[in-house]
């Protein structure tokens, strides 16, 4: 057997969005928003939706390959794929799965996507209502741990207590995604900036978290086309080469009621290692970093554990000029992210990984060849991923 | 002791065990004032929360012990946003994960009670308060925690 890996193997050739709303404001309905940010990916492509002969998506998506397959009248249906568990930690999972599709043969043009209604269905950041609970969460509901922003703080003020990390830390990191949704027209925040004072005079959700720390709830859908390098290379756009994935988590990271024996983590500690193994780069060579902001407490363990800096440095490299796509050494969030772009699940941190490659950012980096997306963090299993130019592929 | 009313409001969800029952001694422990907590009888490795089978040796002769209610604050978060109804008009509240020094180190989450705004220390010592809820269908009870003296 050779090589097991993907470097270099699939691209990333189409991405399609719909436009983004705030939750419970989209006019249509989540199916049809799904069927529209596909469609976009198609034609950003240049290929005939007929040929997707795979669908991929994660968080239990509602929109079924079957159906859209159908909806569509895609030729044939080789790959119907959903990430299991993690909520929105399974965004890089969704894109890998579908490149190990197309790599291995089983497919040979799979969409990952992901679409939410919010408003159609149940929110995230509110109780459902029920009258009781059972299982995990029945040792944490009823002290008021209910949601994830409640839960995930105790994990980040954990963290921060042991290294030592201040409140200005989160701020950079809201302030960052911010930042470049003001030069995103399509950004949910766009016209909105955040300043410090507006930041820490902000009430707080959970601590350490102010409102600015906490993700949107939105509705809107994206899409990413997934083929082998070898055809991206002479399609329409030029492709975004799948580096390296890897998912999953760390010994025992689900164990219930805080039980987690590293509790203060994002859950990277053993899947970082193995995705800059794959992509062939090391912390060094990343250009961009989208990673998932559902808190920035979150962002913050993310970073530290995929090595960008040690957790005793944060508090010096988590600072605005550090993290902004005209000054940063460590250009953060550059569409605006979950927290003022639009939080497509993580799925449109994706989509500009690869404008980043393209060069067409609102926010653009020079020369961006290597772009690493990290998919939800603290949650179980957690997925990531790099993205390369032709020239990272080496 | 046993708090005179409770911490939270009634109408958040009734904790009940599973269907299978995995969790029932547990919640049955509390209705007695007690915390019971999962050892494994074959390697006496502790576990929370439970599960069907012991992670250390793989054995399924799983003991559920009683165990002091008194630990050490692992963390906390205080939380100022309401996300439930009968929240509203609650205010903040403490939630604390509680390091059992007597059980193997594992942890539980309870609520601390006292002062919302108090400054909270992880490491601080905490002892642990049953809260019974008497008139609810069905009763229950949970575990909170307060600062040690």
């Amino acid at each position: 057997m050779g090589e097991r890996t993907l470097r270099g193997k699939t691209a990333i050739a189409g991405v399609g969005e719909t436009k983004y709303y705030k939750h419970g404001k989209s006019p249509d309905p989540e199916f049809k928003l799904a069927l529209m940010a596909i469609l976009s990916a198609c034609e950003d492509a240049g290929i005939n939706p007929r040929d997707i002969d795979g669908f991929s998506s994660y968080s239990n998506d509602r929109n079924e390959p079957p159906r859209l397959a159908a909806a569509f009248g895609c030729r044939e249906l080789r790959f119907s794929n959903m990430q299991w568990g993690g909520g929105g930690g399974g965004g890089a999972a969704a894109i890998a799965n579908a490149a190990a599709a197309v790599a291995t043969g089983m497919a040979d043009c799979v969409v990952a996507y992901r679409s939410l209604a919010q408003g159609q269905f149940a929110r995230f950041g509110r109780s459902a209502g029920a009258k009781t609970v059972t299982g995990e969460m029945s040792l944490s509901v009823p002290y008021g741990a209910m949601t994830p922003a409640q839960r995930y703080s105790m994990k980040a003020m954990r963290f921060m207590h042991e290294h030592g990390i201040k409140q200005e830390a989160l701020r950079a990191i809201a302030l960052a995604s911010y930042h470049h949704a003001q030069k995103n027209p399509g950004a949910v925040m766009h016209g909105r900036p955040l300043d410090e004072a507006k930041y820490d005079a902000s009430r707080w959700i959970a601590e350490p978290h102010h409102l600015y720390d906490c993700c949107q709830e939105n509705d809107g859908a994206a899409a990413v086309i997934v083929v082998s390098a070898e055809r991206a290379k002479d399609m329409r756009q030029k492709p975004a080469f799948l580096l390296g994935a890897a998912a999953g988590g760390p010994y025992r990271a689900a164990a219930a009621a805080a039980n987690t024996p590293d509790f203060g983590s994002s859950h990277f500690t053993t899947v970082a290692p193995h995705l800059y193994d794959m992509a062939k780069v090391t912390p060094k060579d990343v250009d961009v970093v989208q990673c998932y902001e559902n808190f920035t407490g979150g962002v913050l363990m993310s970073l530290v554990e995929h090595g960008l800096f040690k957790a005793e440095e944060a508090n010096d490299v988590l600072k605005l000029p550090n993290l902004t796509a005209e000054t940063g050494k460590l250009p953060l969030n550059t569409s605006g992210g979950n927290l003022a772009e639009c939080y497509m699940h993580g799925l449109e941190l994706h989509t500009e990984a690869v404008r980043q490659l393209r060069g067409t950012s609102f926010n653009q980096v020079k020369d961006a060849e290597v772009a690493l997306v990290v998919a939800g963090p603290m949650v179980t299993p957690v997925s990531t991923s790099i993205y390369g130019s032709e020239a990272a592929l080496g | 002791m046993t708090a005179r009313s409770s911490y939270l409001p009634e109408g958040l969800p009734i904790p009940v065990p599973e269907a299978d029952g995995l969790s029932a001694p547990h919640w049955a422990g509390l209705r007695q004032n007690t915390l019971r907590i999962q050892c494994c009888k074959k390697c006496s490795t502790w576990q929370w929360g439970p599960e069907w089978i012991c992670h250390a040796c793989h054995s399924f002769e799983i003991d559920w012990k009683t165990v002091e209610p008194s630990g050490t604050i692992y963390s906390w978060t205080r939380v100022w946003h309401p996300t439930h109804t009968v929240l509203n008009d609650r205010g903040p509240y403490i939630v604390v994960v509680v390091e059992l020094p007597h059980a193997g180190s594992v942890r539980v989450i309870g609520n601390l009670l006292g002062d919302a705004q108090q400054p909270v220390t992880i490491g601080a010592k905490v002892v642990g308060v049953f809260e019974q809820h008497d008139g609810t269908e069905p009763a229950y009870a949970l575990l909170h925690w307060k600062v040690a003296d």
